[in-house]
């Protein structure tokens, strides 16, 4: 079959195999658009044509020599969050401008023995801390669809270069939606698994209990393909899940017949954009149509998830990002007079706003007199959220709803208010708290144009028959097949 | 002073024998080129994760097992958070909250043979900082990150001394305690023992601790005596002087002998303990519970009991002989290879003590290995030798001269004289000479009797049986 | 709950974050909108309720005790911003 700038993975995977094109022509096609659309959008933060094209060549010689991996020579890009040996990597952060990772996290070890080749690092608020990819030191990224447009975040850049072809799929890492957010942003299909699928190890972390790895891609059969890649126990990480790799598209062509989908109440209120509600509403109709029944559920407590994250998550992160202290790597300021003089300036200098404002909240909620009130009483706020979402699966087998309350914003819209800001999280947040797996995949577009995202809630492991769903609703539509004219 | 309390209690740094680290697979030992052992998990790279390590926990289980403590089947490890330039992550990873072990204690002899039971509140497991040198450069202090991960077991006791004796004491039957179990191997000097002791005062009488102070890092037991009297002294003169004792940390300064309060490193550290999210619980299962018990080895409480019953010894003997793994192998060695059991424990508490200690060795440093020190007391025991000759042969034994205790007896000609025949000679010769000693014998000084057997002693240069003559002096002057 | 400057000062001394008068204000305004959000929280009765922290309950894997790692110092050692003699140098601590 022929191949286009808009390949799926799938597709690409077939045109490589019938020879249609290499591997090193792929990337060289990827790498010029980057290079091309890099001053619009600056959705990349670093690119290596030389590194890129050898890889590339490896992947044809291997191809050539017979070697067999299912991904062989198609073209990946990395959220600057990954560590990849000899690469720089800089978590959008002044802090790292200059890092060279002297080591690759299990992540992109998996892909690339997979066969992927590495593409470039692709921008992202700093330290993965933001929704609109504006709070990193290398500059926004913009929405492919309309540049005046946020694509979202903290995973801006990997939704956008997706989006805009600069690559076939990219990774991307979700704590309080960061995947998922920028997926419906962009039209496309995003997924974080369940917590301990994908290995942590060689991932900077921002907060430890709730970050997960996950793919970008147009298609939940791309996404399915990716997730097998990235996924597998690792002994380099003591919260990786010690269960056997699993093939997350075995289940892709199964119908969804007798599928009962849970609607939280709390998903459908007040504070959903009515063009997106309307969207959704569309979208369950498909789906029923498709063989599923819709069920009203109720989860109480998860109006908690927004104030419970803006504790665990600043908390975590404030503790992870001490070791950025000028000492062993890392931006160590010019001048200082003593050792508290350099840690004080040379982390002030490192960090953004965002990301100082966030440490010293969660330095706050950790310090003596606040613990309980705050850390402890979030943490069992998690467990509530979690009960409540195992009630639901009592009677439904995947939960649905909006993935945001907004579509995508205007630039500087809501940066100046931090509360208006975590509120574009307030659907997503509770997966992250809980551990569950989810995604988003596109489902319409509001009164404006702008996308709409489904999001999938699935219980525990459940990530195959989530992409069975995502990819049964792509099969009957085609939203996730259109692309913005840039 | 006598109005005055001491109150003490002692946290001790253990550094665990594991060949890697606590949470990474770096090497262990002690000695190497400057962060040559930290790889990325040591090094707090961005992105690098703790992986638990098995031997670690063992060794906690081992020593909560050897001490009566409750082992915890299931604890957390949390994050103590504080910046400084030889703790990478700016957080160590310890235990809070929920520690491995609880409760627990241990049994102390002091001086007068008197024992105390120190209990002991808590051992957490925890990893070890870097080091750093502050000599070496001129304006710069250098950071090494090969200790850095350290496996560390911190021992804690409830503030239950009330002397700088007592806590010696302590400090020296833990130090025994966690070789014995080899979860420790005890090198202080290379640190792997460090004491930070807990100092207050307060009246006789006041139920209320006082205001504590604490000694950090004292590796020395010689220091640990110096710096608690120093410190004790100083607080009572602070308080007699109407000041009121601040919390502090404070360091033993060997040169002047004097305690000091470090530079506030922070007033009162907040150090923002929670769970640390990288760290599933801990979970020691009934199965390895099991494993380890049925591994462990004779426990000194156990070892001194059966001492003292299997051998007849002495409680306190007992005590003594089975505290420390080395001298109750000694002394199992000596007794197995044929020698009385209370005259070994006699010689190794008397003899072998003095000299070991004269010459500041440890048993198994000892030119007077198990199995001479039996052939020794054996030849006491034949009669071959008397008593006070044996210490003669033991010299020259310590000394190197010779290597086996027959060698030495004939080189020296040191053989006890038992042959009546050639006793009564000697006895004869000296009752000629003894007339005025004869009378007062004769008149009911007993102490005469003494007299001529010592002259008979003499004569025979100190060889002659002294029972044996004693009898024959006797004898021929009834 | 609104945290006063002497707070923001405080708190940003323990995070060893360098933060200037008008930084403080900032900051200051900037999270009390956070803290009310964060406040919501506190009505809620959450008595005899375990705190959760991994989604599947979790144990800790052990490893065997065996030393995997050789010495990797130069590129560990490649982005530190001041090293000597294999040291890393930071401003000379003073005890």
């Amino acid at each position: 079959m022929s191949w286009n700038t808009f390949s799926t993975v799938a597709e690409t995977v077939k045109a490589l195999d019938d020879k249609k094109v290499s591997a090193v022509e792929l990337a060289t096609h990827y790498l010029d658009r980057a290079d091309a659309l890099q001053p619009i959008l600056n959705a990349y933060v670093t690119l290596d044509r030389e590194k890129t094209l050898t890889e590339a060549k490896v992947a044809d010689d291997n191809r050539a020599a017979g070697v067999a991996a299912p991904l062989l020579g198609v073209p990946i890009a990395h959220k600057d969050i990954y560590l990849i040996d000899g690469w720089r990597t800089t978590c959008g952060s002044r802090m790292l401008e200059n890092f060279v990772a002297p080591y690759s996290s299990t992540v992109v070890r998996n892909m690339s023995a997979a066969g992927m080749v590495t593409l470039g690092k692709l921008n992202m608020d700093e330290f993965a801390m933001g929704s609109s990819n504006e709070t990193s030191y290398f500059g926004t990224v913009k929405n492919p669809w309309d540049t005046s447009r946020v694509p979202g975040g903290s995973s801006g850049g990997s939704a956008a270069s997706v989006a805009a072809g600069l690559t076939p799929a990219s990774t991307g890492t979700d704590t309080g939606g960061s995947i998922r957010q920028p997926a419906m942003f962009c039209n496309l299909t995003g997924l974080k698994p369940t917590y301990g699928i994908c290995s942590r190890f060689g991932i900077i972390a921002f907060a430890s209990s709730l970050d997960q790895a996950g793919p970008f891609a147009q298609t939940a059969e791309d996404c399915a393909l990716l997730l097998s890649a990235m996924a597998g126990f690792d002994t380099n990480d003591a919260t990786s899940l010690d269960r056997p790799k699993e093939n997350y598209s075995l289940d892709l062509a199964k119908r969804l017949t007798g599928l009962r989908i849970g609607l939280p109440k709390e998903f459908f209120g007040e504070g959903v954009a009515p063009g997106i509600a309307k969207a959704v509403d569309e979208a369950l109709a498909v789906y029923r149509k498709l063989g599923a029944t819709t069920v009203e559920v109720s989860l109480p407590n998860v109006k908690y998830s927004v104030p419970a994250y803006y504790v665990v998550a600043p908390a975590e992160a404030s503790s992870n990002l001490s070791r950025f202290d000028g000492v062993r790597y890392g931006h160590r300021a010019a001048e200082y007079t003593d050792l508290m003089d350099m840690y004080k300036r040379s982390r002030a200098e490192g960090f953004g706003a965002e990301v100082k404002r966030r440490i010293l909240i969660g330095t706050y909620v950790l310090s003596h007199g606040y613990y309980d009130a705050y850390y402890l009483q979030a943490g069992k706020l998690r467990r509530l959220i979690a009960e409540d979402f195992k009630r639901a699966y009592e009677v439904c087998d995947v939960v649905m709803g909006p993935t945001a309350p907004e579509t995508a914003f205007q630039f500087g819209s809501k940066s100046d208010d931090p509360v208006k800001m975590y509120l574009n999280d307030i659907f997503t947040i509770c997966a992250n708290l809980t551990g569950q797996p989810a995604m988003s995949h596109p489902c319409g577009v509001d009164e404006n144009g702008q996308h709409v995202g489904m999001q999938i809630i699935g219980n525990y492991l459940d990530e195959a028959r989530m992409l069975n769903v995502a990819h049964q609703f792509q099969l009957a539509t085609d939203w996730h097949t259109c692309h913005p004219s840039i | 002073m006598a109005q005055w309390e001491v109150v003490i209690g002692l946290e001790t740094h253990t550094q665990l024998t594991t060949a890697s680290k606590i949470f990474s697979g770096s090497s262990t030992a002690f000695g190497a080129a400057p962060n040559t052992q930290a790889n990325v998990v040591d090094l707090a790279m961005p992105g690098a994760l703790p992986v638990m390590n098995i031997g670690a926990v063992e060794r906690a289980v081992k020593f909560g097992l050897a001490i009566g403590a409750k082992i915890n089947q299931r604890s957390i490890f949390a994050r103590k958070n504080y910046f400084y330039p030889d703790l990478p992550k700016g957080y160590q990873i310890s235990q809070f909250e929920t520690p491995i072990v609880v409760g627990g204690s241990i049994t102390i002899m002091l001086d007068d043979g008197v024992t105390k039971v120190v209990e002991l509140t808590r051992a957490h497991l925890e990893e070890d900082a870097g080091k750093s040198v502050h000599e070496q450069f001129d304006n710069e202090s250098g950071v090494d990150l090969n200790r850095a991960g350290t496996p560390l077991l911190e021992i804690v006791t409830e503030p239950v001394m009330r002397s700088a004796k007592e806590a010696i004491a302590y400090a020296k039957t833990l130090h025994n305690l966690v070789r014995y179990l080899d979860i420790c191997d005890g090198n202080m000097q290379e640190g792997s023992f460090r004491c930070d002791v807990n100092v207050s005062v307060r009246p006789f009488g006041q139920n209320e601790f006082g205001t504590r102070r604490e000694i950090k890092n004292l590796n020395s037991f010689k220091f640990m005596q110096q710096a608690i009297d120093f410190e004790v002294q100083w607080q009572i003169a602070e308080i007699e002087d109407g000041r009121k004792i601040q919390q502090a940390t404070v360091l033993f300064n060997p040169d002047t002998g004097e305690t000091k309060a470090m530079r506030s490193k922070e007033d009162a550290m907040d150090y923002r303990y929670f769970p640390d999210p990288d760290l599933p619980p801990l979970v020691v299962s009934d199965e390895m519970l099991a494993r380890i018990k049925a591994g462990m080895p004779e426990l000194p409480e156990a070892k001194c009991a059966r001492f003292s019953s299997q051998y007849g010894l002495s409680r306190y003997d007992a005590m003594l002989l089975s505290q420390d793994g080395a001298t109750a192998s000694y002394f199992e060695t000596a007794v197995n290879a044929g020698a009385d059991a209370k005259l070994v424990a006699n010689w190794m508490l008397g003899e072998l003590s003095a000299a070991l200690n004269r010459e500041d060795k440890r048993i198994e440093q000892s030119p007077v290995n198990a199995v001479r020190l039996s052939n020794l007391v054996a030849r006491i025991s034949d009669g071959t030798i008397s008593h006070k000759i044996a210490k003669t042969v033991f010299e020259a034994l310590w000394s190197g001269e010779a290597a086996s205790v027959d060698n030495v007896i004939d080189a020296k000609g040191l053989k006890q004289i038992s042959d009546s025949g050639a006793l009564e000679k000697i006895v004869d010769e000296v009752l000629a000479n003894s007339a005025a000693q004869i009378a007062d014998y004769k008149a009911g000084k007993e102490k005469a009797l003494m007299s001529i057997v010592g002259m008979v002693m003499k004569s025979s240069g100190g060889k002659a049986n002294p029972a044996q003559v004693n009898d024959i002096v006797r004898r021929k002057l009834a | 709950m609104s945290l006063s400057s002497q707070d923001i000062e405080r708190i940003a001394h323990l995070a060893r974050i360098r933060v200037t008068p008008a930084d403080v204000l900032d900051v200051q305004a900037k999270l009390e909108g956070i803290f009310k959000l964060i406040d919501e929280m506190q009505a809620v009765n959450t008595q005899g309720i375990e705190p959760m922290s991994h989604g599947l309950d979790m144990v800790l894997r052990l490893r065997d005790d065996a030393v995997t790692e050789t010495n990797h110092r130069e590129k560990y050692q490649k982005n530190a911003p001041q090293t000597a003699e294999g040291y890393f140098l930071v401003p000379k601590v003073i005890e």
